[in-house]
């Protein structure tokens, strides 16, 4: 699945060996809502880990028991996040979700050649083609994740596409299902309108609370939302504002 | 996810949909529904009588009382106690009915059509899904005999990512509220003490279907009064959960069982979808109805080896009858089944309803060395006659009424619950009318 010839890919840089972002370009934005066709793991124990971590599990593995994906980067476009986390957290498996093919596709070969590069390196990252509104469920067990990312969303303005967007009351249930007590759920945008959102959202929801802002200071990761992504030093360059949301998950209302 | 639940756009392009025909019998007994197209029907078996409803909603519109839906009813219910009743579709409207007097007593307007209904243990509380997966709540509190100033609007508490949702039930205790949706799924959300609020905590996710789901039903017995699940999808197969873990228990593949499966078209190769699912009160029984097959498959359920397996499949190919919609009572051993559509196109009829009981539907009697199982003979089924000619329509069905309408039902349900594939052509299409496309941010 993750295999390609190397040398002689054209969409290839002939000097570094990583992928030509161009050869990868893709429409701006994608409808969430839209009918797509790929692949997706009937359920959590369905996720084929030997082919995402190679070197971390032999084809027959299997998933139960051994390490399971902890973090998770949604909409992790062209994956500079999860290259970051990468080396900081080297024994945490991680994976992006991508809804885009094309853009799914380079963050593959950028992954497998930074393996190349970095023997022994970049082995707890991977990406898969997905609708993360949707399959969340079929990827990760209940209380699976320690981190979930959400770095510069699109926006979808009108009012009536506010539920295509991947922070809402409703799809927060889920983050919160999937995430383990104490997991952090990591937004950030420099769209002011749906900064206010996603942090109103994360707010009224009874089972996140605010990280104190000692608590933001402290977490190394924190320091990567506004950096680390390609959309983030993009916006960067520009000398755009940023607003970031980051909330702990915290045990539901006692029935 | 196809686009025409998504955009109302997609609305006017669709093809006017037929319905299938749906059963609901009164828990103790006393009455029993059927639904076929916009027509509700209501036969009291206590009295002996046909049923007239009433909805004051309607009379001060001076509409005469004939359709209380204006299109099709897509899910129709009895709470748990028997006090209220249900039914919803593609008119978007809720209609909530107490069977004493059966007059209406609320009007829930959805801002989407509804696909399908349930009503908390206590029937506090009536909730509804609606065609993009959002599941809402209304309670019930201080609904009077009288509809004026009933008429409250659904608080949405939780939602399957724009996939319709084809079935929702309470758990037996009341303390979960399960959806089933076509892409597969199965949530299980703690429904909370103050729905009003959301129903954010989910429980589980019950994962193993490879096909929509299409129906859910609760197994429980007085050793296991919390229960198992089971469901039917168009994977042909049966599934036994464990809903607090969402771990799959046993899987039964029912399609297998129904033997000679028609072998006229390519898309019949496929094993026939799980229409509707019925256990007994016992737990001990599951009566399952597929797509083409006439008659039904009894499944025998051991919840302490939580397994099923396939009991006794009774054919009805005399007159092939192929249910849509199964009900029964908790009291009563007969297994109500319905088969029938709204709108037949390949006659001249607007629709067709037959019902047929099945007697004996427990365990015990279908253990014993002589059963056999008795699809009942018109004029024995209880209610007679009289109900027969109130829920179908009429007394006699023409036969080839009935063999096109054996066509036409295989036909709504796979529209119903298969996803359509737009060739390539006709997606773009349906790109290109969506005004959403045509002003792009950014
Ligand atoms: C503006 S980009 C940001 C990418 C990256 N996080 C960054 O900061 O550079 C948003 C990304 O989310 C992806 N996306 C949108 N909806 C998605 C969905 N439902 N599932 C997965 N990815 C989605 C888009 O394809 C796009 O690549």
């Amino acid at each position: 699945m993750m295999e390609r010839e190397f040398d002689v890919n054209p969409t290839r840089s002939k000097s570094t060996g990583l992928p030509r972002k161009r050869f990868y370009r893709a429409r701006a934005h994608s409808n969430p809502l839209s009918d797509s066709h790929f692949p997706v793991p009937i359920a959590p124990s369905q996720v084929d880990y030997p082919s995402h971590y190679p070197e971390i599990f032999s084809p027959l593995d299997r998933v139960d028991g051994l390490r399971k994906i902890e973090f998770a980067d949604i909409g992790c476009g062209f994956g500079g996040l999860l290259i970051s986390l990468a080396t900081l957290f080297p024994e945490t498996l991680m994976i992006g979700m991508e809804l885009r093919d094309k853009v799914t596709e380079y963050v593959k070969e950028r992954i497998l050649a930074l393996r190349t590069g970095n023997p022994g390196q970049y082995q707890n990252i991977s990406v898969v083609r997905t609708n993360s509104m949707k399959y969340i469920p079929n990827y990760f067990e209940k209380g699976q994740l320690k981190k979930m990312f959400f770095l510069f969303p699109d926006p979808h303005f009108k009012e009536k596409n506010h539920r295509r967007r991947v922070i809402s009351p409703h799809l927060l249930d889920e983050y919160a299902y999937a995430l383990a007590v104490g997991g952090i759920i990591y937004t950030i945008t420099d769209v002011e309108e749906l900064g206010e959102w996603m942090k109103s959202c994360l707010e009224s929801h009874p089972m996140f609370e605010a990280l104190t802002v000692q608590e933001l200071e402290d977490d190394p990761v924190v320091k990567l939302l506004s950096t680390a992504t390609e959309e983030g030093q993009k916006v960067a360059r520009n000398g755009g504002q940023t607003y970031q949301a980051v909330y702990r998950r915290i045990s539901g209302p006692i029935h | 996810m196809e686009d025409t639940n998504i955009d109302d756009s997609g609305d006017k392009i669709r093809e006017k949909e037929i319905a299938p025909a749906l059963i609901a019998v009164h828990p103790t007994h006393q009455s029993v529904a059927v639904a076929v197209g916009s027509d509700l029907r209501v036969f009291n078996i206590q009295e002996g009588c046909a049923v007239t409803l009433v909805d004051e909603n309607d009379v001060a519109e001076r509409k005469p009382s004939t359709n209380l839906h204006k299109d099709s009813i897509r899910a129709i219910r009895y709470g748990a106690n028997g006090k209220l009743f249900v039914s919803a579709g593609d008119d978007k409207l809720v209609k909530i009915w107490a069977t004493d007097s059966w007059h209406c007593i609320s009007t829930v307007e959805s801002e989407k059509r509804v696909s399908a209904v349930a009503l908390s243990s206590d029937g506090s509380f009536v909730c509804y899904a609606d065609k993009f997966g959002v599941v809402y709540v209304v309670d019930t509190e201080g609904f009077s005999g009288k509809q004026t100033s009933n008429n409250k609007k659904g608080t949405p508490i939780l939602s399957h990512y724009c996939s319709i949702i084809t079935s929702l039930e309470f758990s037996p205790d009341g303390r979960f509220i399960i959806s089933a949706d076509r892409d597969f799924k199965i949530r299980v959300t703690v429904f909370p003490k103050n729905p009003l609020d959301g129903a954010h905590e989910i429980q589980s996710f019950c994962l193993g279907h490879t096909e929509f789901v299409s129906c859910l039903a609760f197994v429980c017995s007085q050793d296991y009064p919390q229960g198992l699940l089971v469901s039917g999808s168009g994977d042909s197969t049966v599934r036994m959960w464990d809903f607090i873990s969402g771990s799959l228990l046993d899987t039964c593949v029912v399609g297998n069982e129904a033997g000679f499966l028609e072998s006229d078209g390519k898309e019949d190769e496929c094993l026939p979808a799980v229409t509707d699912l019925c256990a007994t009160n016992d737990g001990s029984l599951v009566a399952v109805a597929l797509q083409s097959f006439p008659g039904i498959i009894l499944l025998s359920c051991n919840i302490c080896a939580r397994s099923l397996s396939v009991l006794q499949v009774i054919s009805i190919s005399e007159e092939a009858f192929i249910p849509t919609s199964l009900g029964s009572a908790s009291i009563e051993q007969f297994l109500w089944m319905v088969m029938g559509v709204s709108s037949l196109r390949s006659s001249d009829s607007i629709s067709l309803a037959r019902v047929r009981v099945l007697s004996g539907f427990c365990k015990s009697s279908i253990a014993t060395v002589e059963y056999k199982a008795s699809i009942l003979d018109d004029k024995d089924i209880p209610g007679g006659e009289s109900i027969l000619q109130k829920l179908q329509g009429t007394l006699s069905i023409q036969k080839q009424v009935f063999s096109s309408a054996a066509e036409a039902v295989k036909t709504a349900m796979r529209n119903l619950l298969i996803k359509k594939q737009y060739s390539a052509d006709k997606r773009e299409y349906r790109k290109r009318g969506r005004n959403d496309r045509k002003n792009k941010h950014r």
